[in-house]
């Protein structure tokens, strides 16, 4: 009913304390964040100075390495393929048996864990791991997507499969089909569309990361990218950025094509 | 909802009667080149009472209505209210018109998520500064009239309600209550029974009336159905294909006028 | 219509065009499978030898390094105000962005392509390179990584609140606009109401992958556990590197049972 204040008139809005305490909590976080972290004027003031030299050092870009940028991309490109590839096959096995609808606790919860700690992970962490245990190179960087790919897509297919209604799949079963049959008919068209958005975001996000874990020693294009900036080439930074990003551009745009193709 | 009760002389009672019609002046509209939706209207709105704007879908009603406060802009021609062209306003001025001219729609248009009470004042916007507006400290006087309309479009108690809970019927009245808020020298109305049931149509169309009757404004309101329209209006107007082809009391209103704004006799069966 | 033509009606899924176009797409993608796999350049004895190796770094792993949880702690905290402190500098900036992004609050279309650059921009680039360009700029430490998350997430939470936004109802805003409500008003009375809950569900969202990103830039010097991460794993020391690990592992766990609890009591 209609507030009352003191007077008996007619209040229209009783004060949101909870809302402007939380407001005010936040206010002081970012007060007291901000000192814990080293935030103050002078920092900001000399930080300025040093972005703008710095920005003068990056242009104009310089492309003149251009085949060991080459190299590195496509070395990215390869790890971002045989990832996503490997990933979702290992991934849609993985997610079945994460599914609570289709199999028993005993086997969903112990996968699902798993699932959760191959997510838990920073691809990075998880190249420097591989690095660490069978050596530098491109395979370090695919294993290390993997998990990632593992941890994302699993997650994705097995409450999707969770989701879907099972009466659709009922149906199927009661014209007589088979298990497989009931897969392909009753589950995978349910499936199958959002399967297709998860496999592209995947490819998208391998693709990212896999032009960063050359940084630890995983392949691609990271390698070449740390070793410019830590000379102080900045021009060949930015180089290297920008092909990076027209890169993640157009396999945005690929990824979209498939979807629609697929929808 | 009587006029004294809101204290302010724009409402009618000390306006002239001509001096508060709606003059429309060759308004012209076309959505795409040479595929005119208002073709030339010519039309005066009388300064009082309810009038009905009748005609088949896509005949430009709404696009009339709406050329009024300019939810739509007029490819052409002139709009005459308390000695303004609206059709000439832009910025500030506009904003200012269109606080004196209040809408009710279709499809009620309230904010789902703010509640009732929040509604009504959305009507106060166009007058109080931004920041009263979002810290929610209105004029005491904004305040009490708001509770008074809800009572008297007989929907009390409700103003802590969210928008969202109401019935279709309920979202109207809250509409209409809105747009008496802004205290408007008119109220357009498109199409405001065109979502509600049979009974809570007649309602929303008494409160119009009403409305017209204690304020002493126009009310012009679109509306499919021609028995509501005959009911209610104090007076007509037919359109059909962008041009006026009725204007006049209800009671002139005869089947072959009928006929030539709607067309075939077969739906008068 | 003869019974012959019944019969000749024959049934297909899709249409020509799209299965050709689905054809082409998986054409293209085995292509290029079958192309990186036999390009790229791995050691094959590696591939053989890596299940020993990763046996053998988990054993060193094993029993974890009690003594090390302090700095990881402390070192956790750092990542912590990082991952937080960013998200909500990022909003502050995406907030305007998006604003100018959305197609019905601002129908400017260069004004709309230019918030979209940035928001790709920032998307673009990875946290870590972000990372790297802010400790050039500010030195290491959490300062360049707060900015570098924010900078980060610029792009995701503006686009999405751009989205959302795209996606309130036209007709209470018109409502305003009859109202004679100004720009502003219509934003708060209007749009905001509407855009509430999926501004807040966003902000958990990316704050809870921005702990993720946080952990892994003290590897470049910008401050967080990845700081003492770094340092173990520079020393061998694997026992503490499980240390930290786990805490990483405890705290996403944690932060993701916090955002589903939250945003179950949003929706």
């Amino acid at each position: 009913m209609t507030p009352q204040d003191k007077s008996g008139g007619r209040v229209a809005f009783a004060p949101n304390w909870g809302a402007r305490i939380g407001w005010l909590l936040l206010a002081l976080y970012v007060v007291y964040a901000g000192s814990q972290l080293g935030f103050s004027p002078e920092r900001f003031s000399t930080g300025i100075e040093h972005g703008h030299r710095f920005l003068v050092r990056m242009f104009p870009p310089n492309f003149s390495r251009w085949e060991l940028i080459a190299g590195g991309i496509l070395e990215s490109l390869q790890i971002a393929v045989i990832a996503t590839f490997f990933g979702i096959l290992l991934a849609l096995p993985i997610g079945l048996l994460a599914a609570r609808n289709l199999v028993p606790g005993w086997i969903s919860w112990p996968t699902r864990g798993f699932i959760a700690l191959c997510r838990s992970f920073h691809p990075i962490i998880v190249a420097i791991l591989f690095v660490k245990a069978i050596g530098f190179g491109a395979l370090a960087g695919v294993m290390a997507l993997i998990v990632a790919s593992i941890g994302f897509i699993s997650k994705l297919f097995a409450e999707a499969i969770e989701e879907i209604s099972l009466k659709q799949v009922e149906a199927v079963r009661a014209t007589g089909a088979g298990f497989i049959s009931t897969l392909i008919m009753g589950v995978q068209p349910q499936v199958l569309p959002r399967f297709i958005g998860f496999a592209t975001y995947q490819l998208d996000s391998n693709l990212r990361n896999s032009t960063m874990v050359g940084i630890v020693g995983g392949g691609g294009i990271g390698a070449a990218l740390f070793t410019a900036y830590q000379r102080f080439d900045f021009d060949v930074v930015l180089a290297i950025l920008i092909i990076i990003v027209s890169l993640i551009m157009i396999a945005e745009i690929v990824s979209g094509w498939a979807r629609r193709v697929f929808q | 909802m009587t006029p004294a009760a809101t204290g302010t002389a724009h409402g009618g009672m000390s306006v002239p009667e001509v001096d508060r019609a709606l003059i429309v002046r060759d308004l012209y509209k076309e959505y795409r080149s040479s595929q005119p939706v208002l073709r030339g209207i010519n039309l005066t709105f009388p300064g009082s009472g309810l009038t009905a704007i009748i005609g088949p879908s896509g005949t430009g009603k709404s696009t009339l209505i709406r050329c009024v406060n300019r939810l739509v802009q007029p490819t052409s021609g002139e709009i005459l209210f308390r000695g303004q062209d609206l059709a000439k306003l832009s910025g500030r001025a506009l904003r200012n018109a269109r606080r004196r001219i209040g809408m009710v729609f279709q499809e009620y248009n309230l904010v789902e998520r703010l509640t009732v009470m929040e509604n009504l004042l959305c009507g106060r916007l166009g007058y109080v500064p931004v920041w009263r507006a979002w810290l929610r400290k209105f004029p005491e006087g904004d305040i009490q009239r708001a509770f008074d309309l809800l009572d008297s479009v007989g929907l009390p108690g409700s103003a802590s309600q969210r928008a969202d809970a109401l019935s279709g019927g309920q979202r109207q009245r809250v509409g209409i209550a809105r747009a008496i808020m802004q205290e408007p020298d008119i109220i357009l109305a498109d199409e405001p029974t065109s979502s509600l049931d049979p009974k809570t149509s007649v309602e929303i169309m008494e409160i119009l009336q009403q409305v017209a009757r204690e304020r002493a404004i126009p009310v012009i309101v679109n509306i499919h159905n021609v028995e509501l329209a005959r009911r209610y209006a104090s007076r007509v107007v037919g359109m059909t294909g962008g041009n006026v082809v009725y204007n006049g009391p209800p009671a002139g209103l005869t089947d072959t006028d009928l006929k030539n704004i709607y067309g075939g006799e077969s739906w008068m069966e | 219509m003869t019974v012959a033509d019944v019969l000749h009606r024959d049934w297909q899924r899709f249409t020509p065009l799209q299965r050709l176009s689905r054809f082409a797409f998986y054409l293209f993608a085995v292509a290029a499978l079958v192309a990186s796999l036999r390009t790229i350049d791995v050691i094959p004895e590696f591939l053989y030898d890596a299940p020993d190796q990763m046996v053998d770094l988990v054993g060193r792993m094993w029993p974890p390094d009690l003594s090390y949880v302090g700095p990881t702690l402390k070192g956790l905290i750092e990542t912590l105000h990082i991952a937080t402190l960013g998200t909500i500098i990022a909003i502050v900036m995406a907030v305007p962005v998006g604003l100018l992004a959305a197609r019905n609050v601002t129908p400017n279309l260069t004004l709309n392509l230019f918030a979209k650059f940035v928001f790709v921009t920032s998307r673009s680039i990875n946290s870590l390179v972000w990372a790297l360009l802010f400790v050039a700029v500010f030195g290491p430490g959490p300062l360049a990584g707060t900015l570098a998350i924010a900078f980060r997430s610029i792009g995701f939470t503006g686009k999405l609140f751009a989205e959302a936004l795209e996606e309130s109802s036209k007709g209470s805003i018109e409502a305003l606009a009859a109202n004679g409500a100004s720009r502003l008003a219509t934003l708060l009375w209007g749009y905001w109401p509407q855009v509430r809950p999926a501004f807040w569900s966003i902000a958990l969202f990316r704050w809870d992958i921005n702990i993720r990103e946080s952990a892994v830039l003290g590897i470049v010097g910008a401050g967080g556990v990845g700081v003492a991460l770094d340092t173990a794993m520079n020393l061998l020391y694997w026992d503490q590197v499980a240390v930290v690990l786990i805490a990483i592992f405890v705290v996403v766990i944690l932060a993701e049972i916090l955002v589903t609890v939250v945003r179950a009591r949003l929706l």
